[in-house]
């Protein structure tokens, strides 16, 4: 039975956002007894809802507020009004995401030592290791259900999968499987198997992967001590003179605007509406809004080194049947300079239906080249490209007074330049993927640019020292001890793999970090 | 694509009667713009029939697809056939006739080469008109269901139970 809270009650604890960060620690709260209310921007959508349709779900739960964008990044030109493709509902982009579900590294915790010094590049080591967060990687994957992990079987390999493992097998590859991945490979926690429907990133209509839209939500909406509250977009958040967070005001479906009191708010609105937030509530105390005595709220955007090699081949191997990303190479995902560039990635399998495939494959192109691509479809396979990118101080998340929102709010401003060492290791994957598919007989192959980001990191990074980032090795401001952040904002250095396992992991050590303060009377 | 086909109860031969051919294999009458072969036919209210019959052949030369017939590419287009497309649909394909004649042709639509008519387009590739076109394309054409078999794209699977029993992992030729 989901709670009900006073706007008045400053006991709670107020989650800003419902995905991999937001949904889990409010979720692991309410388990802990902890009262949680939890503001949405978005409705709630669930698997009844989810549309085997790329456009009608783009626009179901697409996250389309004004966004503007600068910067030498491509997709600044392509798509210069949508930066990034994440969602705005319950559950946030767990909705979407294609379950992949890998473990930081060691070496990546320790990007500047490991590295060393990257020109341009505004590198730092985490405050954490991997050795500290093992424990909780170890919960993490227990509660997604993360296949090869807890004697859970892999995915069984589709046709994309098929033609990526031959190819990495003649490339000489070793470490080629069906993935990591938080969708069932058999029935578990009350939730289907996969059923090889081929729509992953438009949500899982059997809900066979892994969401906090209708797993961790629910759970915690079960407990009686969690109260979500959709389509409430927090605009700003209050302090008392003693510069703690006092609540936060929001806007409800018909723009109506409410103070919800607090005793913590932890923002989890994803790596452009977090520090956009903490920005946006600048006051008198806190000129640069708030946390923000480094400088360092917004900046150091990452968006990971990202690009797709699409095949064609003589015979058909429809790609879009079956698990979208069930397919990971991971030899490239170590630091070898040798290769020239630091850092590494991922290679891991994708498929796009035909209006994705029009749209994504070359942005802007058209004519006969791009038709005979698009008429070789049925003959493709795909692969998208997964790696560490540079932080950079310039890359960074800006409010843009000229262009509101729908609060009348100044929209946030994407700048990305690419680093060099972004470039490089893009060319390098390019040749890689290339490489991978002519070995096994591909008549052309598509060196893909990036698409809008899905991967969104690192602009209210966690840092050891207070002048060097935004939060401490527990998500929690330097400045302000009951604000929190919980979500890939964190992210001191983006590492390989995809950020959901991480995020999650995260904010279950966040929740018993903030459940022994409040115990403590600490916070 | 019915609600384009507007030659109802007209025989072919009516239809074609007093027809111009224009283009590749379209026809333009009074009042609409028609398959050569008169399988389909297109009324226009706000644009004439022969600025439309331009814009299905550009968008056939933006996006060339041999297998896919004109009326998909005239469904893709049929929105510009409003109040408020009209001037710009005049002054884009006006743009287009003047591009052809400095070429040396009457006019866009009779360019007989498509690799004349790219030519032409590569020339205002950065002009509102044709990027408009273009980006109204990349939905109009290729998310139409009707199209995809062209690609052999299936499109939703959940209702048939996904593809776990229907060949996700069938080829054998890897």
């Amino acid at each position: 039975m989901s709670a009900k809270f006073d706007l008045n009650d400053d006991g709670v604890v107020v989650v800003i956002g419902s995905g991999a960060g937001g949904g889990v620690l409010a979720n692991e709260l309410a388990q802990k007894g902890i009262s949680v209310v939890c503001l949405e921007a978005g409705g709630r959508h669930l698997p009844q809802d989810y549309q085997n349709d790329e456009w009608g779900s783009f626009g179901q739960i697409s996250w389309l507020d004004a966004r503007t964008t600068s910067g030498d990044w491509r997709v600044a030109k392509d798509f210069s009004g949508l930066p990034s493709w994440i969602v705005k509902a319950v559950g946030g982009s767990t909705v979407h995401w294609a379950g992949a579900s890998l473990r930081f590294q060691e070496h990546e915790f320790k990007a500047k030592t490991v590295y060393g010094e990257v020109n341009g590049a505004n590198l730092l080591d985490w405050p954490i290791g991997l050795s500290e967060l093992e424990p909780y990687y170890d919960k993490a994957e227990k509660k997604l259900g993360v296949t090869r992990t807890n004697d859970i079987p892999g995915l069984p390999g589709n046709n994309n999968y098929k033609v990526f493992e031959a190819g990495a097998k003649k490339l000489g590859y070793k470490q080629v499987h069906t993935g990591r991945m938080a969708i069932n490979s058999q029935p578990r926690d009350g939730r289907t198997a996969c059923q090889q429907v081929g729509f992953c990133f438009q949500g899982c209509k059997f809900g066979a992967k892994w969401s906090s839209a209708y797993v961790d939500i629910p759970q915690g909406e079960a407990t009686g001590n969690l109260e979500v509250r959709t389509n409430a977009h927090v605009l700003k958040i209050e302090h008392d003179k003693k510069g703690k967070v006092t609540g936060v005001v929001y806007a409800d479906k018909d723009g109506n605007q409410h103070l919800q009191k607090a005793r913590i708010v932890s923002v989890a609105g994803n790596s452009i509406e977090s520090p956009r937030l903490l920005l946006n509530s600048a006051s008198t105390m806190f000129p640069d809004g708030l946390a923000n005595s480094s400088g360092q709220v917004g900046r150091n955007y990452m968006r990971h080194m990202t690009a797709s090699v699409y095949a064609s081949f003589e015979k058909p191997v429809r790609f879009w049947r079956g698990t979208t990303m069930a397919g990971i190479i991971t030899d490239e995902s170590r630091h070898d300079p040798s290769r020239g560039f630091v850092g590494g990635y991922e290679l891991e399998t994708l498929a796009l239906g035909v209006p994705f495939m029009a749209a994504f494959l070359n942005p802007g192109g058209w004519g006969r080249e791009f038709a005979a691509a698009m008429d070789t479809y049925e003959n493709m396979a795909g692969m998208w490209i997964v790696g560490e990118d540079m932080p950079q101080e310039t890359n960074r998340i800006t409010l843009n007074h000229a262009v509101k929102d729908q609060y009348g709010l100044p929209a946030p401003n994407v700048h990305f330049d690419e680093h060099p060492n972004d470039v490089a290791m893009r060319n390098h994957a390019w040749r890689q993927g290339a490489a991978l598919y002519d070995s096994v007989g591909a008549t052309q192959t598509y060196p893909t640019p990036p698409y809008p980001s899905t991967h969104n990191l690192g602009t209210n990074r966690m840092s050891a020292k207070a002048r060097d980032g935004v939060v401490n090795k527990w998500g929690q401001t330097h400045d302000i001890s009951n604000l929190f952040v919980s979500d890939g904002s964190q992210f001191t250095t983006g590492a390989s793999e995809n950020p959901t396992l991480t995020i999650v992991t995260l904010a279950i050590r966040q929740a018993d970090y903030i459940a022994k303060q409040m115990a403590a009377k600490s916070i | 694509m019915k609600k384009i086909i507007t030659s109802k109860g007209i025989s072919r031969r009516d239809l074609l009667k007093g027809c111009i051919t224009v283009g590749a294999g379209l026809a333009v009458g009074a009042g609409f713009v028609a398959g050569s072969t008169a399988v389909w036919a297109m009324e226009t209210k706000h644009v004439t029939p022969n600025e439309m019959a331009t814009l299905i052949q550009m968008s056939r030369d933006i996006y060339p697809h041999d297998n896919i017939g004109d009326q998909y590419y005239a469904a893709a287009v049929k929105g510009f056939d409003s109040a408020e497309s009209k001037d710009r649909v005049e002054a884009g394909v006006a743009a287009l006739d003047a591009a052809a004649q400095g070429n040396g042709f009457a006019n866009y639509l009779s360019v007989p080469w498509e690799a004349d008519r790219a030519n032409i387009l590569r020339g205002m590739e950065q002009s509102a008109f044709f990027q408009t076109m273009r980006g109204n394309l990349v939905t109009g054409l290729y998310n139409n269901k009707e199209v995809w078999p062209f690609f052999g794209y299936e499109g939703e699977s959940y209702s048939k139970g996904g593809y776990i029993n229907r060949g996700f992992d069938d080829i054998t030729w890897v």
